[in-house]
């Protein structure tokens, strides 16, 4: 919390240097003119970091998943160890999960997107595994009784039947990762949508706090909803129609 | 094996035994059977007698611990394990069709693993459509979620067969499927086999559907071993011993009705005076003729051909000698 009290500029401040408005002035809830004459300096860089963290992250966290669910499918063995580290990984709370890496990597983006590919682990590779294990039975048998191998079935059937469960815990990391990158700016990696929102508020400054938090949220919703239209497209089997057994 | 052709293959279980560990009795008992090539066998008995594990054993999804399985004179343990299952088709009860793959796509597993170029598949994904009464223009690009469990078996059937394997394992095809849905699926089973003529083997705990479906019935009883293997008329007529005959039913006289048709028995002229009598089909079996005599109160019934065009009178004792010359024989 140090780092917030050295930050804290006056009482009263001169908002972004927009003195002349008086919307500014004011501070009122929301000032579009300062909105507009900012965005390109302020909120569309940021708002491009953020969404470099997130897919970074998630791609990275998708793959270890990936890789580490298919192991576990063939070696139940693997199950446990890995969903309880990175069920601990998940527990840490993301500040001090920040803070501890910092004196390690330092303040980059690095230390940012180790911090939260380990929040995507957990829900990725359980949804995985989950989907796997949910495709019936009667597919599986009919699969081996004409004949595909093991990895056929694995890449022709269980893969594309799990899907929906795979595209459902992308879907959670993805909103997971976009609300949590904005932690990063608290411990002092200077990127992403947390950067503005940081700087709102020690000075109260509605409009670019308020900014901030919105294009957060919007960007998780667009995230969500773009999530939502690939799996329409990857899935046009599982449309309009009750769970297949 | 002639996976490629239209030939049927002969199935010969020689001493097969399979034993699953921790149970006390093995689930298939030194069980020798030889299923001539073209042929429905049907494996039929109550369940713990190793009908659908004897299947199993003849794809290798279950390894059975000694005998031999020969698939025209050639050990399955000789084939590799992903080309044996290649080239036999099976079918099971709960169909197992892929839900991502569209109608198309399902009926061209088989087809496509081996290679078969996209011109070639493709047609013989509708020519299987229309085999098994499915509509080739318009259900190819349904998804199995959007059709009826009678639609889906039908499916199940069109991929078994895609790639013309001369042998079938079907287990209990039918079994999910409502009576009326059932008892026509049957029927147009029975006509594409012959049709088709492959060697079949089929597993049902449904007597009726064994003696319908069987050119030869196997019985099973608890603990996997053969109790009887025949002709369904052989096996009606004279069972083998008590369990068989209890298991065929005290009706089996009657049972025995069902194979053999109207056109089966001599007809007498067709009399001037036709009104009143009862009718029936002449491929009608002397069950159901019975069976209509009876509720009509009648002694007499009138034979026709498919259009109606009446062929002759068959009378009640005729159909009661039948009866008769079972109890006899």
């Amino acid at each position: 919390m140090t780092t917030l009290i050295a930050q804290s500029g006056p009482v009263i401040p001169n908002f972004g240097g927009g003195g002349s408005n008086s919307c500014v002035r004011e501070n009122r809830t929301f000032c579009w003119d300062w909105f507009t004459s900012h965005w390109s300096s302020n909120f569309q860089p940021h708002l491009v970091e953020h969404i470099v963290l997130t897919a970074i992250a998630v791609s990275v966290g998708f793959v270890i998943a990936m890789v580490a669910a298919l192991f576990a499918y063939r070696r139940n063995w693997f199950e446990q160890p890995f969903t309880i580290a990175t069920g601990i990984l998940y527990t840490i709370p993301s500040l001090a999960l920040f803070q501890i890496l910092v004196p390690i990597t330092g303040l980059t983006r690095l230390t940012a997107e180790i911090a939260l590919v380990s929040y995507t682990l957990l829900i990725i590779f359980r949804n995985i595994l989950t989907g796997l294990r949910e495709v019936p039975e009667d597919v599986r048998e009919a699969a081996r009784g004409m004949g595909l191998t093991r990895n056929q079935i694995l890449w022709r059937v269980e893969l594309p039947i799990a899907v929906p469960a795979i595209v459902a815990g992308v879907r959670i990391a993805t909103v997971t990762v976009i609300s949590l990158a904005t932690v990063a700016a608290i411990v002092g990696v200077n990127q992403g949508l947390g950067v503005p929102i940081l700087d709102a508020i020690p000075t109260t400054f509605n409009t670019e706090f308020i900014a901030a938090a919105v294009l957060t949220i919007a960007l998780a919703l667009v995230a969500d909803a773009l999530l939502v239209g690939a799996q329409r497209v990857l899935t046009p089997w599982a449309r309009g129609r009750a769970a297949y057994r | 094996m002639a996976t490629d052709g239209s030939a049927a293959a002969e199935l010969t279980f020689r001493d097969v035994t399979k034993r699953y560990a921790g149970r006390a009795q093995p689930a298939v008992d030194h069980l020798s059977l030889r299923i001539p090539a073209g042929e429905i066998c049907v494996l039929v008995g109550p369940s713990g007698a190793g009908k659908t594990t004897a299947l199993k054993m003849v794809n290798r999804l279950i390894q059975f611990d000694s005998g031999d399985i020969e698939i025209d004179g050639r050990s399955v343990l000789d084939f590799e394990i992903s080309e044996l299952r290649r080239g036999i088709g099976y079918v099971i009860q709960q169909v197992g069709l892929f839900p991502h793959m569209n109608v198309e796509a399902n009926v061209a597993t088989v087809p496509r693993l081996r290679g078969w170029g996209k011109q070639r598949t493709h047609e013989r994904v509708r020519e299987l459509l229309e085999l098994v009464g499915l509509d080739p223009d318009g259900d190819p690009r349904r998804y199995p979620g959007q059709l009826s469990g009678g639609q889906r078996q039908r499916v199940g059937l069109a991929r078994a067969m895609a790639a013309d394997p001369p042998l079938m394992l079907m287990d209990e095809p039918f079994g999910a499927i409502d009576p009326i849905t059932r008892s026509r699926l049957q029927d147009e089973f029975l006509r594409l086999h012959r049709q088709i003529r492959k060697t079949v083997i089929f597993v049902t705990h449904d007597i009726d559907e064994a003696i319908k479906m069987g050119d030869r019935i196997a019985i099973l009883r608890q603990g996997g071993t053969l109790a009887q293997y025949d002709t369904p008329d052989a096996i009606l007529a004279s069972p083998a011993d008590d369990f068989v005959a209890q298991f065929v039913g005290a009706d089996r006289a009657l049972k025995r009705l069902s194979l053999v048709r109207l056109s089966d028995l001599e007809l007498e002229a067709v009399p001037s005076q036709v009104n009143g009598l009862p009718s029936a089909p002449r491929d009608a079996s002397l069950h159901d003729a019975l069976s209509l005599l009876l509720s009509e109160g009648g002694s007499r019934l009138l034979v026709t051909d498919p259009d109606g065009t009446p062929l002759g009178v068959a009378r009640l004792e005729q159909i009661g000698a039948r009866v008769s010359e079972d109890q006899a024989s």
